[in-house]
């Protein structure tokens, strides 16, 4: 029976697990983490979850306070809305359309702009500008102002403030991803590596991918925190997500009337929006400390 | 005795813009050329901007001469700055290894990149050609699996002389590539360096400013001056009776 280890084990650290067991170290950006996922799951599983359904109306409990409050019932733990609805079901709902269509909304974006600025930072002269400018456009106008602008075009909906985010997230993207290909491709090891005999695609793909995904991760969290209070923004405009869409920042809107009477009603959602953004640049804030340290190292 | 590497005449030009429409041409290299005999060793000094940097990058091919020939075993491999194969035959050392070995990717996958680009080696192959430079550079198999910043200095220069030496090259310019060790270490690499010359009768193009160095392992030398050969012959006999104002220098006499 050994009780101690008598031989340190030695362990192959790969850059990936050298930044996990740094990024633990940090505790803020761990905390960030995990209610970054526990909101993801919540995105994805909200219907399955929530207790009651969004619009089901319970006409006996009107204006609830949440359940700790004296007037309040337990069954509906955060309260209800002033047309009887639970206001934690429609919270949870709620997490899919701002957080999870946030989400989606910045991978698309990272996917088209892996796409531009690769094909930017891996081509010359002129057509290397015209991937890198090909946006340039909308760097010009503030994302929600652009985002107004479509919707002006196209008519205010859900989809509509994606394509508008997508569009006013893009140029960014593919600047600094350019920017990443370009100072990776004027390293001695991918010299090296052109010597090996390798093509260009392999060059970019074993090359230049793994040494810079993780600033990837870190400018997508900063993509995402940036449409989530877009998404919110224009659902508070009514822009956006149209009631009885269950989207955060519509649901603040709905029910502003109600503040004096229920501020349970706006300070939920707005309570949730915030803790949406902390974590997420908690999660990209504690990443870029730790990419710097490794680099340091 | 023929030859391994012969080089004809070399010349290369950068062209730098000044202003919109003027070009400057700078030339780095001029009429280049010397030879190489099989298992032996060339060391190339000279000045900083004197142009080694840019001999060891033309003869590897990751830049490509303006006219001149190179000639491996006979063959034109470069004629006027058109290359025929893939560097297999002449690989490259850079100067310091830290930078010159992909920091995502753990040694085995280098090297393993390596063969598979260059050869029609089946994986399993490839595994014991790994395993078999690994050993041969002072390095273990396990080694396959460690990524470069698990390495000291010296240790990542026998990887990069694993990479090399994996595609079982003629010629092994060597740019710089010692001055980065420390003494001992250094020593270390330039013994094995010997040790596998005389085994597989390697050739080696020693670019490098220090002259005990030079001394020590190289059979003939050339002194560049401005993209200019002054001089060139048998190391013992340039280091005896110097002809060139250059070496005198060098050779503080």
């Amino acid at each position: 029976m050994a009780k101690f280890k008598l031989f340190s084990e030695e362990s192959n650290r790969s850059p990936l697990s050298r930044l996990w067991k740094k990024f633990k170290a940090n505790h803020p950006a761990l905390v960030g983490l995990w209610i970054f996922i526990a909101l993801t799951l919540l995105a994805l599983f909200a219907p399955l979850i929530s207790p009651y359904s969004i619009n089901q109306q319970h006409a006996d409990a009107l204006l609830l306070p949440p359940s700790w409050h004296d007037a309040g019932d337990v069954r509906f733990i955060l309260g209800t809305d002033d047309l009887g609805r639970d206001i934690l079901s429609r919270l949870m709902n709620g997490a899919t359309f701002t957080f999870g269509l946030s989400i989606i909304a910045a991978l698309i974006t990272t996917v088209l702009g892996v796409i531009i600025g690769s094909l930017a930072g891996m081509s010359k002269g002129i057509r290397s500008s015209f991937f890198n400018h090909l946006l340039d456009i909308t760097l010009s106008i503030p994302s929600l102002l652009l985002a107004i602008i479509i919707i002006a075009i196209l008519g205010p909906g859900l989809l509509n403030t994606v394509w508008a985010i997508i569009l006013a997230l893009l140029p960014q993207y593919v600047h600094s991803i350019r920017n990443l290909v370009v100072e990776e491709l004027s390293k001695d090891y991918i010299s090296a590596f052109r010597l090996d005999g390798a093509s260009k695609w392999k060059i970019l793909v074993r090359g230049v991918f793994p040494n810079i995904y993780e600033h990837i991760v870190v400018i997508f969290t900063m993509a995402l925190s940036t449409a989530i209070l877009d998404i919110a923004a224009l659902g508070f405009l009514k822009l956006g997500a149209q009631p009885p869409t269950t989207e955060w920042g519509a649901i603040l809107a709905e029910n502003l009337g109600l503040i004096y009477l229920a501020p349970w009603t706006v300070g939920l959602p707005g309570v949730l929006l915030f803790i949406a953004v902390l974590s997420t640049n908690l999660v990209g804030d504690g990443l870029r400390q730790v990419l710097k340290d490794r680099k340091a190292d | 005795m023929q030859p391994i590497l012969k080089v004809q005449s070399l010349h290369k030009t950068y062209h730098v813009r000044v202003g919109l429409l003027k070009r400057k041409n700078i030339p780095v290299l001029t009429d280049i050329s010397f030879c190489l005999g099989k298992g032996e060793t060339i060391a190339v000094i000279g000045e900083t901007g004197a142009g080694k940097s840019t001999l060891a990058k033309l003869l590897a091919g990751a830049e490509q001469a303006e006219t001149g020939q190179i000639l491996l075993n006979g063959t034109t491999i470069e004629d006027d700055g058109v290359r025929q194969d893939h560097c297999r035959h002449i690989r490259m050392i850079f100067q310091d290894p830290t930078r010159s070995l992909n920091p995502g990717l753990t040694i085995g996958e280098i090297l393993d990149d390596c063969l598979s680009y260059n050869t029609e080696l089946t994986h399993k192959q490839r595994d014991k050609k790994i395993a078999h430079v690994l050993i041969r550079v002072g390095l273990l198999e396990e080694h396959y699996h460690y990524y470069p910043h698990m390495f000291s200095g010296g240790q990542l220069q026998r990887v990069a002389l694993a990479r090399a030496l994996i595609l079982d090259p003629k010629v092994l310019v060597l740019d710089e590539a010692l001055s980065s060790l420390d003494p001992s270490v250094r020593a270390q690499t330039v013994n094995l360096l010997l040790a596998l010359q005389k085994e597989t009768g390697l050739s080696y193009v020693l670019i490098t400013h220090h002259l005990s160095l030079v001394k020590h392992m190289s059979d003939s030398l050339l002194v560049l001056n401005k993209g200019k050969v002054v001089e060139y012959g048998k190391t013992a006999q340039v280091f005896a009776q110097p002809k060139s104002k250059v070496m005198k220098r060098l050779l503080n006499v």
